[in-house]
């Protein structure tokens, strides 16, 4: 499987998203830089990793989503490809239109970096198919923008089609308010697009994908992208 | 030439932390009359246009497209010459 990372001026996670897949997960991967017209190789997932890109100047994901390379990204997700967006990629996507809603300023204004607990709400897409349903896995955040919001129309309509994928959650599984330390919308960590191939998500997977690292939990987003991809169904064609 | 005063503010629906952060700030100097603060953007923006009818249309699809986020935003701007 051939992933690329798509590289921003300010992006700051891409290299751990390089690791995990490389390193980790055992597959190709390229970065891709923002300003490239067309992709060189054919990918079977890109990943728009976590960063402040173009720091973050008018709003998170404002300026990204103008990329050319955001073009062709929009393109692959369009036809069908696994986009896989964390943190800052989270953003982008919701600023470009793949997937609804916006994230803004944390409730409490801070930045906040801390393990948090995520109830894996479906575990029915590309991206979370080797977690069961139901399971609390243990994810880092880093942001101060991370708060989901949108309209009710819009939160309902994600509940009905199964498309909160993580919510905030008590190590037990419990989506109680009290985990709910950015003031999101019904707790909600991550979400998927009506399709089931774009996933943006603000804690970061990458970050916990290895057993040196104290919790590999994170890995089976990625490997969840790999089995679901050898299930035959080549994307982006 | 023209200048466009743009105002970018939050929905009424979503919430301010900054605003309510500014409300306690003027709270505490003693301003116990404040009912509510609403934190937003100003932006200035010059550009070139045939008549003011070109510069309205470019600046309310600039306005659309990247100053603000339609889901969580609302904007407003005057037009001034020169």
């Amino acid at each position: 499987m051939k992933f690329a990372v798509i590289v921003f001026p300010g992006s700051n996670c891409d290299a751990d998203c390089f690791h995990v897949v490389k390193e980790v997960m055992g597959q190709e991967a390229d970065y891709v830089w923002h300003q490239d017209q067309t992709f060189k190789a054919q990918y079977d997932c890109i990943v728009l990793p976590g960063g402040f890109s173009y720091g973050d100047y008018l709003r998170t994901g404002s300026i990204a989503k103008f990329s050319p390379i955001m073009i062709e990204v929009i393109k692959f997700a369009t036809q069908g490809g696994l986009v896989l967006g964390i943190c800052n990629g989270f953003q982008i996507l919701t600023e470009a239109g793949l997937l609804p809603g916006a994230l803004v300023r944390n409730k409490d204004l801070k930045f906040v970096c801390k393990d948090t607990f995520l109830k894996v709400e479906n575990n029915e897409t590309p991206f979370t198919l080797d977690y069961t349903q139901g399971q609390v896995i243990q994810v880092p955040v880093a942001h101060g923008e991370g708060a989901y919001v949108c309209d009710e129309a819009t939160l309902e309509k994600l509940k009905a089609n199964k498309q909160i994928v993580f919510r905030y959650s008590t190590s037990g599984g419990e989506t109680s308010p009290e985990c709910n330390f950015n003031g999101s919308s019904d707790n909600i960590a991550g979400i998927i697009n009506e399709k089931g191939n774009v996933l943006g998500m603000m804690p970061h997977p990458e970050r916990c994908a290895e057993t040196v690292l104290g919790n590999d939990l994170g890995k089976h987003v990625f490997t969840s992208i790999v089995s679901w991809l050898k299930g035959g169904r080549r994307n982006g064609e | 030439m023209y200048k466009a005063l743009v105002y970018v503010t939050l929905k009424p629906s979503i919430l301010d932390p900054q605003g309510t952060a500014v409300k306690k700030g003027l709270e505490s100097l003693g301003f116990s009359d404040v009912m509510d603060v609403r934190v937003g953007k100003y932006l200035e923006v010059s550009l070139e246009a045939e008549d003011k009818q070109e510069a309205l249309t470019q600046v309310e699809e600039m306005c659309k497209k990247l100053l603000s986020n339609p889901v969580i935003e609302d904007y407003c701007f005057e037009l001034v010459e020169g």
